[in-house]
């Protein structure tokens, strides 16, 4: 030591940086922390408040009707809405708000199932593609490719009609598990590649380097240090893909190859409207608005969550 | 000189430049570090200066074992440090750390400083048990001059030279023998380099730290360090002690890097050395001395022969100091002081 330069004594110095930060913020852990950022948001409350009247509507329909959703009558085919049926009735004559109802668990179903799908494979190969590098990630991308080169449509029809053939009547257990494995084998190179690019960049920051040098194993950085600064990404595709999803789920619909009668939902009760707008708007429009403010309420509350979990935003 | 802890010899790191997609060809080699000796001996400072892109950080990462190296031995106390596997590997991460660069990017931003100064704690939990974690990471924080209640805070909460403090407290935190500085002072105010240089050699005095201390500026270092050796594309092209460099560095590089340390005072006068042009790509090293292309000394024999790291006595070129000159001299000129 020639020289210690002893102008400036480093121990409680700046004080008038240190007085810059608000005292409020930082108590608990992440999530004790995230927990009560969203608390105070309405936005969360409005969002959760009609996610959760949606899924009560999933699980219980008959607490909102007792009218069964197939029951035809096509003498009232097309009847406007009257105290007899409120959103009034469709082509063949059903009952259009028990038929959105009981449309909610389907459509849910798919939404939410593809979604997690799409999320869980696409984030776990990007995860390891990012991180791992080299020739994993060239495999992984790769195989990505293949099927993000696949027509969504084409893709879809080439694999549901191989399972079951057009027109056949198949029961709402398997044509659900088909339909959400469709959108997750033509989807997850999505997710994949938001993933993989979280992943690469995160890998690159000198957090991990420091945690490597510490002597921290490949579990601990990626738990500890690039998921959780990969995960908002994720989430912000996912609650928008629930939506997309549901859409794709009601174009497969629409091409017979879907959902279909005698299965309910907003996207069967869409692409049935479809041929007579003019005639019976009603049939197009309540289904439509059920899915827009499902679609919408997810989307808020995936924002909610994403603010108040990424510290740098606060 | 006492009996070195960390002693590297003739350490390379190239890292391959390669084409293709499918079928990658190596086409060439960036050479980042190529050849460098160095000894640092327990509880000196050891600087290394150079340009950006010289390799400083490559050498910190080689030796950090975060990176592998291409060939060149390094040892540590006596053992083979890139033979270490598995369980010595680990034990051997806690008597050398390293503190980087930009605190900006060196705190996990969704951890908060407690999980970032305890981390070193939970991946080796042999040093502290788990109920002593928070008095230990508490007494970091104010070993290294921050308030110890802050330790729910996430570093996005804290001014620059503030993290820097977290960054260097969860070095400290397994009491290495060795602390690799990469630039911690560089992405900083001048005014708070200077706190944080001042708390490094505060730290090395208490707990008797050995630092490799790496920096792009002379000025920086010069107070902290017992010896320094200046890079230039990846090599070490002049060494010695502190003294010796800053004021008979016999190297025209070494002579240029200080004559553009500034002067605080305005009424000096002094001949400045302008380096000319780029440093020149290390995947494309030019011939013989490294330096010649923006050296004011260049001769003929500079593109043939690599001038070795020496002393040269009996040449008319005889340093008191290890320079890798054909023409060291002592500085001609005013003298950058």
């Amino acid at each position: 030591m020639t020289d210690t330069a002893p102008a400036l004594r480093a121990r409680g110095a700046e004080p008038d940086e240190a007085a810059a930060v608000d005292e409020s913020a930082g108590r608990g852990g992440l999530w004790v922390d995230g927990w009560a950022q969203l608390r105070r948001r309405p936005l969360f409350w409005i969002a959760s408040t009609l996610i959760l009247v949606l899924l009560v509507m999933a699980l219980w329909p008959s607490l909102f009707t007792s009218v069964d959703p197939r029951v035809a009558d096509l003498a009232l085919s097309g009847a406007d809405p009257s105290p007899d049926a409120v959103l009034g009735r469709d082509l063949q004559g059903r009952d259009i708000y028990a038929r959105a109802i009981h449309g909610a668990a389907p459509t849910l179903t798919v939404g939410l199932l593809a979604s997690l799908g799409t999320v869980l494979v696409g984030a776990m190969a990007g995860l390891v593609a990012g991180y791992r590098g080299s020739w994993v990630d060239g495999l992984v991308s790769r195989v990505g490719e293949v099927f993000a080169g696949l027509p969504f449509i084409l893709g879809g029809i080439v694999i549901l009609t191989t399972f079951n053939q057009p027109g056949r009547i198949v029961g709402e257990v398997r044509i659900v598990t088909q339909v959400v494995l469709t959108i997750v084998v033509l989807s997850w190179p999505l997710a994949m590649r938001i993933m993989r690019a979280a992943a690469l960049e995160i890998s690159q920051q000198d957090y991990v380097k420091a945690a490597r040098a510490l002597g921290a194993g490949p579990l601990r950085i990626v738990g500890r240090h690039i998921l959780p600064n990969t995960l908002a990404p994720v989430l912000v595709f996912a609650t928008i893909q629930f939506g997309v999803f549901i859409g794709a789920e009601a174009a497969l619909s629409f091409l017979g190859i879907g959902l279909r009668d005698p299965v309910v939902s907003w996207g069967v009760m869409i692409s049935e409207a479809q041929e007579r707008v003019a005639d019976i708007p009603q049939a197009l429009f309540f289904p439509a608005a059920f899915l827009v403010v499902a679609v919408l309420a997810f989307v808020m509350l995936g924002d909610a969550v994403r603010d108040a979990f990424d510290p740098r935003g606060r | 000189m006492r009996e070195p802890v960390l002693s590297v010899r003739d350490l390379v790191k190239h890292f391959p430049v390669t084409r293709g997609v499918l079928f990658r060809r190596t086409i060439g080699h960036v050479r980042a570090v190529d050849g460098v000796s160095l000894d640092l001996a327990p509880g000196e400072t050891l600087g290394v200066v150079g340009e950006s892109g010289c390799g400083k950080s490559t050498l910190a990462q080689v030796l950090m074992r975060l990176i592998p190296p291409t060939s060149g031995t390094a040892q540590f106390e006596g053992e083979d440090l890139f033979a270490k596997r598995g369980a010595a590997l680990k034990a051997w991460r806690r008597d050398m750390q390293i503190v980087l660069q930009d605190p900006y990017t060196s705190l996990n931003p969704r951890r908060t400083v407690g999980d970032i100064v305890g981390e070193p704690f939970d991946i080796h939990p042999e040093v502290a048990p788990k109920g002593d974690r928070r008095r230990r990471v508490q007494e970091l924080l104010e070993v290294v001059g921050l308030n110890p209640e802050h330790i729910r805070r996430y570093p996005h909460q804290f001014s620059g030279g503030q993290r820097q403090r977290i960054g260097i407290a969860r070095a400290l935190a397994l009491r290495p023998k060795v602390i690799v500085c990469d630039e911690p002072v560089s992405a900083l105010d001048v005014s708070i380099q200077a706190q944080v240089l001042n708390l490094l050699s505060d730290l090395q005095r208490e707990f008797g730290l050995a630092y490799l201390f790496i920096a792009h500026d002379l000025g920086v270092v010069r107070h902290l360090c017992d010896r320094v050796a200046v890079m230039y594309l990846g090599s070490i092209v002049e060494t010695g002690t502190a003294e010796e460099i800053y004021a008979r560095a016999s190297h025209p590089y070494t002579q240029a890097l200080l004559s553009s340390v500034p002067v605080p005072d305005p009424t000096v006068r002094r001949a400045r050395i302008r380096l000319e042009g780029d440093v020149p790509s290390p995947a494309d090293p030019p011939s013989g001395c490294r330096f010649r292309t923006r050296c004011p000394k260049a001769q003929e024999v500079c593109a043939e022969q690599p001038p070795a790291l020496g002393l040269r006595p009996g040449t008319g070129h005889a340093t008191d100091h290890p320079t890798a000159c054909h023409f060291a001299e002592p500085p001609r000129l005013v003298r950058a002081e």
